[in-house]
């Protein structure tokens, strides 16, 4: 590539005065990755630092002035074998990554004191029953003081502050009835260590905070995942654009594109931004954005939008990106007022809190009262109902919910379904109907040689390393099937012809039956010829838009597990039909708008369905977002990932299902989860109404339902190694002959009748 | 009884500086990359040539 990557709007100085830059690496699959990639930085000239974060797939650089040119990074990268985007963390990441720093210390902190305060009072239990002097046991409730006053003010203040909030907000939340406990049982401790009493509630109040540090810890654990690899997503998705400088061409990031900007765009490259065409004629594909497959043919003064997929000619745009009234604002619009319905949906956790936190206050208070009444003395009325308050907060409830996501979230992420939204496992799990997008959902994104199995190995491999020298759409689908990273050396592109090269003394083509001097072959409707020569070798690749690879075995187990289906496309209606038949959908719909498919959605939950949207186009993001829930797969467009609630890698459509049954395991769990912390409470609320709970029985009470509910969560991972087992018939069918995938006639990116079937 | 008066402060002693261990590695990020951490072990980088 003579022309040079700009990348100067991701560069940030470094403290020592060199300058620094994340990217996000993609292709990192094991540990000597980290080498690898490590050792290529470092034979760069002037690279001071690199280093490769492995959890999060990122490589931070560090250079001084001696590397005059940051883009080479990259092409050190693409030599060695990975693809690397310059990428910034986005704001909402760092913010997770700073709470979980901060819930990390007060864990840290919260964890030293309470094993320090237990020591403590298991001496002054045991000694209790035996021969403890006064004089000790105060010295050691002073002791417990000292340590837990101060750790307590510090580990409680994420409790504390959202406490304070609910309270002079006029509400109550979890965290009241949490602060409230702590800072009643810290205060009365200290008046009854004052007092020379028997016990203390230090250990009690420590360990509390413990575990509810755990729970939060946990939550924001898995929060801070899928945020960083969601980021790292965008990032590796990002296209770049060809920008005029001073009448050069500089190759700039389709972010730092500006309206006003002049931009070239070639064939095969998508439009990176909003614009109208200053110069040249093009045919363009708008499917990603309208889902319309048939091509616009468009002119200079056309606009064209962010997302189409230039075809036959180069173009030269002005970006008017931020216009106000591009598409994309409508559809983010649209969005926003499908988002802000779906806020409203509660969450497990915040429905069990609602409930549970004027129940404790109620029961606490009412024990005071029965106490007092009945004749004890007010100190030990409080006594009692702080070790009420104490023993039923939510120790078991806080971990219940957090733990289980965790782990699931943890099984999902194996399975390569990378989730967006929190809630979104307890959404998926409620799901009864499924709405699929048809282009890039339940097809592949990209088209794909259809007769693979027809051609000789070797010259699939000589095909397809010839075509990872162009950008032409087809050859660029003939390039996915090759083994080897490395075009042959000195590959020309012959515009509108194809492309060639000398390969072992014979010249080698690749491009339209002219240009190879081959017959062109008879084709199906959609499918599309590409054709190679190698001295007296020849072949003719069929390429067409397919389902994806598992997309029948996945549909029918649906079916069997009582789901109903539809297809909603804003594709043509004969283009739906054959889709729909191969799958056996019979609910189907071609032609639709955005607005329609989400007043289909909405009818749909008018019936009291709970819809499960798939899809990746940009006309299906305002669905995503109006559905119940919502998965898309990593092709789709950014604005769709973004509101998506999860998102799936790789090819295959099992993803679905696997979402599916994971997220019922999970909340299965959840639910029992909160009924053994239930069963909890209704052993142990009683015994601490009667009054008969010292510290001992409440810390013993406390630290055994914990570990009880975490227990439980871990068998989500368990369960999930059994639901493998069951649905191994789909995947092992599903990977079993890629060759039985069927062309399907008609897609999105249908790329051409044969006479234009050429590489230019 | 009386050690008590030494061996409680030494107690807490070395309880906090486990603590300030771990917020100083916490802030030093060395908890940034765990699965990193454990493919480095295996690395031989940063073994000078001849000396293993």
């Amino acid at each position: 590539m003579t022309e040079t990557l700009d990348v100067s709007p991701y560069v940030k100085p470094e403290a020592d005065g060199t300058h620094g830059m994340d990217v996000a690496v993609e292709g990192i699959t094991c540990g000597a990755c980290i080498a690898r990639i490590e050792h290529a930085m470092k034979n760069l000239p002037g690279v001071t630092e690199a280093r490769v974060n492995y959890t999060n797939r990122r490589l931070h650089v560090a250079w001084s002035d001696a590397l005059d040119e940051p883009a080479r990074i990259f092409d050190a990268l693409r030599s060695s074998g990975y693809r690397g985007h310059p990428f910034v963390p986005l704001r909402a990441e760092e913010e997770e990554a700073a709470e979980t720093r901060r819930l990390t210390r007060c864990l840290a902190v919260a964890g030293f004191a309470a094993m320090n305060v237990m020591l403590l009072s298991v001496s002054v239990w045991s000694g209790n029953v035996t021969d403890i002097t006064p004089e000790t046991r105060d010295f050691f409730h002073w002791a417990s003081a000292l340590i837990a006053l101060p750790a307590a003010a510090y580990a409680g203040q994420p409790f504390f502050t959202s406490a304070w909030a609910a309270l002079r907000a006029g509400t109550l939340n979890m965290n009241v009835p949490i602060s409230l406990g702590v800072i009643l049982a810290l205060g009365m401790s200290v008046v009854e260590t004052a007092n020379h009493a028997e016990h203390a509630y230090f250990d009690s109040a420590l360990m509390l905070l413990f575990f509810l540090l755990v729970g939060r810890a946990l939550e924001h654990a898995m929060r801070r995942r899928t945020r960083a690899t969601a980021g790292n997503l965008a990032a590796l998705r990002a296209d770049t654009a060809h920008r005029f400088v001073d009448g050069e061409l500089v190759n700039v990031l389709a972010g730092s594109l500006r309206a006003g900007d002049r931009i070239l765009v070639k064939p095969g490259e998508r439009v990176p931004a909003d614009g109208e065409v200053i110069n040249g004629t093009s045919e363009i594909d708008e499917s990603l954005i309208t889902g319309e497959t048939a091509r616009r043919a468009i002119k200079a003064g056309a606009k064209v939008y962010a997302g189409s997929l230039n075809f036959t000619g180069t173009l030269t745009m002005r970006v008017t990106a931020g216009g106000g009234n591009s598409l994309l604002d409508e559809i983010e619009k649209l969005l926003d007022k499908a988002a802000s319905a779906k806020s409203r949906t509660r969450r497990l956790a915040d429905e069990a809190a609602r409930i549970y936190s004027p129940v404790v206050h109620l029961t606490a208070a009412l024990t005071f009262l029965g106490w007092w009444l009945f004749g004890a003395s007010a100190h030990d009325s409080i006594l009692i109902a702080i070790a009420v308050l104490i023993i039923t907060c939510p120790c078991a409830l806080a971990l219940a919910i957090p733990a289980v996501q965790v782990v699931a979230s943890g099984a999902l992420f194996r399975r390569g379904i990378i989730l967006n939204a929190g809630d979104a496992i307890e959404r998926l799990a409620e799901a009864d109907t499924i709405v699929f997008d048809k282009t890039g959902t339940l097809t592949l994104p990209e088209p794909r040689v259809v007769n693979d199995t027809d051609i000789d190995a070797g010259v699939m491999q000589a095909a397809s390393r010839l075509a990872q020298s162009s950008r032409h759409p087809l050859a660029m689908a003939l390039a996915k099937e090759a083994t080897s990273t490395t075009p042959f050396d000195g590959a020309v592109e012959e515009p509108g012809q194809g492309v060639h090269a000398i390969v072992d003394g014979v010249e080698m083509r690749l491009g339209s039956a002219g240009f190879c001097q081959v017959s062109s072959g008879t084709n199906g409707e959609g499918v599309s010829q590409i054709y190679f020569r190698h001295g007296d070798r020849t072949a003719a690749f069929a390429i067409a838009q397919s389902l994806r690879p598992d997309a029948i075995e996945t549909v029918q187990a649906l079916c069997d597990l009582g789901f109903d289906l539809h297809i909603l496309s804003g594709d043509r209606r004969e283009a739906v039909a054959p889709v729909a038949e191969a799958l056996g959908i019979p609910q189907w719909m071609g032609g639709v708008d955005p607005a329609e498919k989400i007043a289909f959605i909405d009818a749909l939950k008018q019936r009291g369905r709970r819809v499960l949207m798939v899809g990746d186009g940009l006309n299906d993001a305002p669905s995503l977002a109006a559905a119940h829930v919502s998965l898309s797969p990593i092709s789709a467009a950014d604005v769709t990932q973004a509101h998506a609630d999860a998102v799936f890698l790789g090819e295959r459509l099992v993803a679905v299902l696997d979402a599916i049954t994971i997220s019922r395991r999970a909340r299965h769990l959840m639910v029992q989860n909160l009924w053994l912390a239930v069963i909890y409470n209704a052993i142990a609320v009683p015994v601490a109404i009667a009054g008969l709970v010292t510290p001992l029985i409440a810390a013993a009470a406390m630290s055994g339902s914990s570990l009880l509910v975490t227990l439980n969560a871990l068998r989500a991972n368990a369960k999930d190694a059994g639901a493998a087992a069951d649905k191994n018939s789909v995947h092992s069918r599903a990977s079993g002959n890629p060759e039985s995938v069927p062309p399907l006639s008609r897609g999105r990116t249908e790329v051409g009748s044969p006479e234009e079937t050429s590489v230019t | 009884m009386n050690v008590i008066i030494y061996l409680l402060p030494l107690a807490l002693g070395l309880g906090l500086l486990g603590l300030f261990a771990f917020l100083w590695s916490l802030r030093s990020g060395q908890y940034n990359d765990m699965e990193g951490a454990a493919y480095r072990v295996l690395s031989d980088d940063d073994v000078e040539n001849g000396k293993t």
